[in-house]
C-alpha cells in the first residue's frame, strides 16, 4: 500500500529520474530525507540534487525563482506551511509577478506541508492556500487523495508557473492507494467525489474526508449529499460547482482554513453571483474558529471541521 | 578572462569613463522630462555612485547575471542595457522590455541574465544566487553573478539570509555595496551599529574588499578583482563602497535632510568630475574633446527621447490581463 506522503516521495522520485532540470532545496531534506521523510533515500539516488537548505525560507524561494530564471525546476520544501510566511515576499513579489512583469515564466513549486494534526499547535497547523490564492500569478492546489498527491505534483512540476503545492499532513500516513495513477484530472477540474441529489458539499484537502464522513452519515437519514472536491482552489473550477448546484439547489461550503476571505467565501461569492437563480436557500459554510490552532488535542478537534460538525450543518441546510 | 592583478588600462578607463558620462546625462534628461510631468512614475537617480556602478556591469559578460538596484543606470548600461530601453520603460512606451506593466528601475531581460529588480531590498540577493546554483546544477563553468544594494539595503532580511545562503554553497556571488550615507533621509548612525558594513563580510565566512567610491580607478581595480575572485571559485565577495549619494532619494524628495560637512568630506566628492580630472592629468584626452563626448552624447539621447516620445503607450485593450503564461491554469470566472 501506497501512503500519501510516500506518492509525494514517489513524485519527486520520478521527476528527478525524467528531468534533469529538476533539484529539490529545502531544510533537512538531504541524508536526513526531512522532517517527514518525503525526500527520504532521494539524496543517495540523485547525488547533487537534493540539496540541505539553511533555515531562509526568504532565501529558499528566492534561490529557486533565479534557478527557475536559469531554467532549471525546482521544488522547495517549506518544512511546514506555516513558516512559508517567513517567505512570502518572494513567493507572491516575486514568483507571482516575474511574467507579468518580465515575460519570463517562473517554473518553480513550492510545496506546503499543510494543516493541522493533533497537537501541531499555532504554528505547525496551518492551511495557507487562500492567501496565496488571493495574489495573481500564483497556482494553488490542494490534493485530498493518494492518487492527486502524486499526480498533481508531478503535473505541477512541468507547469511553467509558480505552483504552490498544499500537502495536507494529515493525511500523510492514514491515507493510502493500492498503486499509482496512469492518468488523472488536470489541474483546474474539480471532482465529484460522491454523487447525490439533496445538497452539494464543496470542499478540498482533509475535509474532504470529514464531508465524505458526513454525507455517509446522512445517508442513513436517506439524505443523499454530493461531495465536490476542489482539488486545486486557484485555478477554482467554478463551472463543476455550478453544475452541481444546478442539481441539487443547496450549497455548503467546507474548509480547514479560517473563514475570514478563504476558499468558502470565494465559492460562495462565485456560486451566489453567477448562480444565485440556483440555489433554493442561502449557502452556508463551515470553517476552523477564527483562533489560532489550539495545541491540545481536545481543544483543536472542536477548533476544525469534523465528521459531525458538518453533518450537523448539513442538516439545517437541508431543513430550510 | 581577466586576472586579479592585471592593469586598468586606459582603453578600459575611458570606456568606463564613457559609459558614466552617458549614465550622467540620460539622467539628466530623465530628470527634466521628470519636471516637465512626462514621466509616468519616479525618477531615481545615481548621481555620485556611476563609478561604482559602471564597475560592477563592465566586469561581467555574457552568460554571467547581473541584478542592479536603483542607482546603477552606469552598471545597466555597461551590462548591455540601452538608452533606448531606458527611456523607454520611463516615459512608458509599449514597446519597452517591461511593455508598461513595469517602470523605470524595475526593468530588465531575464533571460539575458539582466535580472529585473523588485522593489524590496535584498531580494535580489538569493535571486542571482538560485540563478548561479542552477549553472552550476547544469555544467556550466566560469559564471559570475553580481547585485548591487545600499547601505540600507544591508539591514534586510532578505540580505543577510541571501548572502548566508550564497555563502553556504559557495556560489560566485559578488555584492556591491554602495554605502551612500543615506537610505532615503536615514542616516547610517540608524542604520546599523557595526563600525564598518565591511565587518559584515567576516560573519558570513566571505572575502570583503573596501573600495572608494568616487575614484573610478580605485573601483575598476576592486571589482575586477572581486569579480575574478568570485570567477575562479574563491566564494561570495562583498563589496562595500563609500560615496555619497548628490542627490535626494528620488527626484520628488528635496534632499533637505542632507548633512552639508558630508559633502566637504572625502565621500563628497563627483566621481564624474574626479574621472574627467584624471583623463586629462594622465593626458589621455582633452577637456575640449571630453566636452565634445559629452555634446555628442546629449544630442543622441535628445533624437532618443524625441522618438520614444512619439511611441505608443500601452493599449489597455490590448494587455491580455494574464499573470501565468499557461492558459490552461488561468481563472475564467474573475471578471470583477
Amino acid at each position: 500500500m501506497i501512503t500519501y506522503l510516500e506518492a509525494i516521495r514517489l513524485a519527486q522520485q520520478k521527476a528527478l529520474a525524467t528531468d534533469s532540470r529538476v533539484f529539490l532545496y529545502g531544510q533537512d531534506i538531504g541524508v536526513f530525507g526531512g522532517a517527514f521523510k518525503a525526500t527520504k533515500n532521494l539524496s543517495k539516488e540523485f547525488p547533487g540534487r537534493v540539496i540541505d537548505a539553511p533555515i531562509s525560507e526568504d532565501a529558499i524561494v528566492g534561490m529557486a525563482i533565479g534557478a527557475a530564471i536559469e531554467g532549471a525546476r525546482p521544488i522547495v520544501e517549506m518544512q511546514f506551511a506555516d513558516f512559508s510566511t517567513c517567505a512570502l515576499n518572494q513567493i507572491v513579489n516575486h514568483a507571482g509577478t516575474l511574467y507579468y512583469r518580465t515575460g519570463v515564466p517562473c517554473p518553480i513549486v513550492v510545496r506546503l506541508p499543510s494543516g493541522g494534526t493533533s497537537g501541531g499547535g499555532p504554528f505547525h497547523s496551518q492551511s495557507m492556500e487562500a492567501i496565496y490564492s488571493h495574489w495573481p500569478g500564483l497556482i494553488v492546489v490542494t490534493p485530498a487523495t493518494v492518487e492527486d498527491a502524486y499526480s498533481m505534483l508531478l503535473e505541477a512540476v512541468n507547469i511553467d508557473d509558480p505552483v504552490i503545492f498544499c500537502e495536507h499532513k494529515f493525511l500523510y500516513y492514514h491515507l493510502k492507494a493500492e498503486a499509482l495513477p496512469e492518468t488523472s484530472l488536470p489541474i483546474g477540474k474539480a471532482r465529484i467525489a460522491r454523487q447525490g441529489r439533496d445538497a452539494t458539499i464543496v470542499t478540498h484537502g482533509a475535509m474532504l474526508h470529514e464531508s465524505l464522513a458526513a454525507a455517509k452519515e446522512l445517508e442513513e437519514d436517506g439524505f443523499e449529499l454530493e461531495v465536490v472536491d476542489l482539488r486545486s482552489v486557484k485555478p477554482l473550477d467554478t463551472d463543476t460547482v455550478l453544475a452541481s448546484v444546478a442539481r441539487t439547489g443547496r450549497l455548503l461550503c467546507v474548509s480547514e482554513e479560517w473563514p475570514w476571505g478563504g476558499v468558502t467565501s470565494e465559492v460562495i461569492a462565485r456560486v451566489s453571483s453567477e448562480g444565485f437563480g440556483l440555489l433554493d436557500v442561502a449557502p452556508m459554510r463551515v470553517n476552523a474558529k477564527d483562533t489560532p490552532v489550539p495545541y491540545h488535542p481536545d481543544l483543536w478537534s472542536v477548533h476544525r471541521p469534523t465528521a459531525s460538525t458538518i453533518a450537523a450543518a448539513a442538516r439545517r441546510l437541508l431543513q430550510t | 578572462m581577466s586576472k586579479p592583478s592585471e592593469r586598468v588600462t586606459e582603453s578600459d578607463y575611458l570606456k568606463a569613463y564613457r559609459i558614466m558620462l552617458t549614465s550622467r546625462i540620460v539622467e539628466e534628461k530623465l530628470a527634466s522630462l521628470y519636471r516637465a510631468g512626462m514621466i509616468k512614475g519616479g525618477v531615481f537617480l545615481g548621481r555620485g555612485q556611476e563609478a561604482l556602478s559602471v564597475s560592477a556591469g563592465i566586469n561581467l559578460h555574457r552568460g554571467d547575471i547581473f541584478a542592479p538596484l536603483i542607482r546603477d543606470q552606469a552598471g545597466r548600461l555597461a551590462f548591455g542595457d540601452t538608452v533606448l530601453d531606458t527611456l523607454r520603460t520611463y516615459l512608458g512606451s509599449q514597446l519597452g522590455s517591461m511593455r508598461g506593466r513595469d517602470g523605470n528601475i524595475h526593468r530588465g531581460r531575464p533571460r539575458d541574465g539582466y535580472y529585473a529588480m523588485i522593489s524590496h531590498l535584498g531580494a535580489m540577493i538569493p535571486a542571482v544566487a538560485g540563478g548561479l546554483l542552477a549553472k552550476r546544477l547544469s555544467g556550466e563553468q566560469g559564471f559570475v553573478g553580481a547585485t548591487c544594494i545600499g547601505d540600507g539595503g544591508t539591514s534586510t532580511g532578505a540580505f543577510h539570509e541571501g548572502l548566508n545562503a550564497a555563502a553556504v554553497d559557495n556560489l560566485p556571488l559578488v555584492v556591491v555595496v554602495a554605502n551612500n550615507q543615506y537610505a532615503y533621509s536615514t542616516p547610517n548612525s540608524r542604520q546599523y551599529a557595526c563600525s564598518d558594513l565591511l565587518d559584515k563580510a567576516a560573519g558570513y565566512g566571505i572575502a570583503g574588499h573596501k573600495t572608494d567610491g568616487t575614484n573610478l580607478l580605485d573601483c575598476l581595480q576592486t571589482l575586477r578583482k572581486a569579480v575574478a575572485s568570485a570567477r575562479s571559485g574563491a566564494g561570495p565577495q562583498l563589496v562595500v563602497a563609500s560615496l555619497l549619494r548628490l542627490v535626494g532619494h528620488g527626484e520628488h524628495d528635496d534632499f533637505s535632510y542632507l548633512d552639508k560637512t558630508l559633502k566637504q568630506s572625502p565621500v563628497g566628492s563627483d566621481c564624474l568630475l574626479l574621472a574627467e580630472q584624471h583623463i586629462i592629468d594622465q593626458g589621455w584626452d582633452t577637456k575640449d574633446e571630453l566636452a565634445k563626448w559629452k555634446r555628442d552624447i546629449e544630442e543622441e539621447i535628445n533624437t532618443t527621447a524625441d522618438r520614444v516620445r512619439r511611441e505608443p503607450p500601452p493599449d489597455p485593450e490590448e494587455d491580455d490581463w494574464e499573470a501565468l503564461s499557461r492558459a490552461e491554469y488561468r481563472e475564467q470566472h474573475t471578471s470583477p
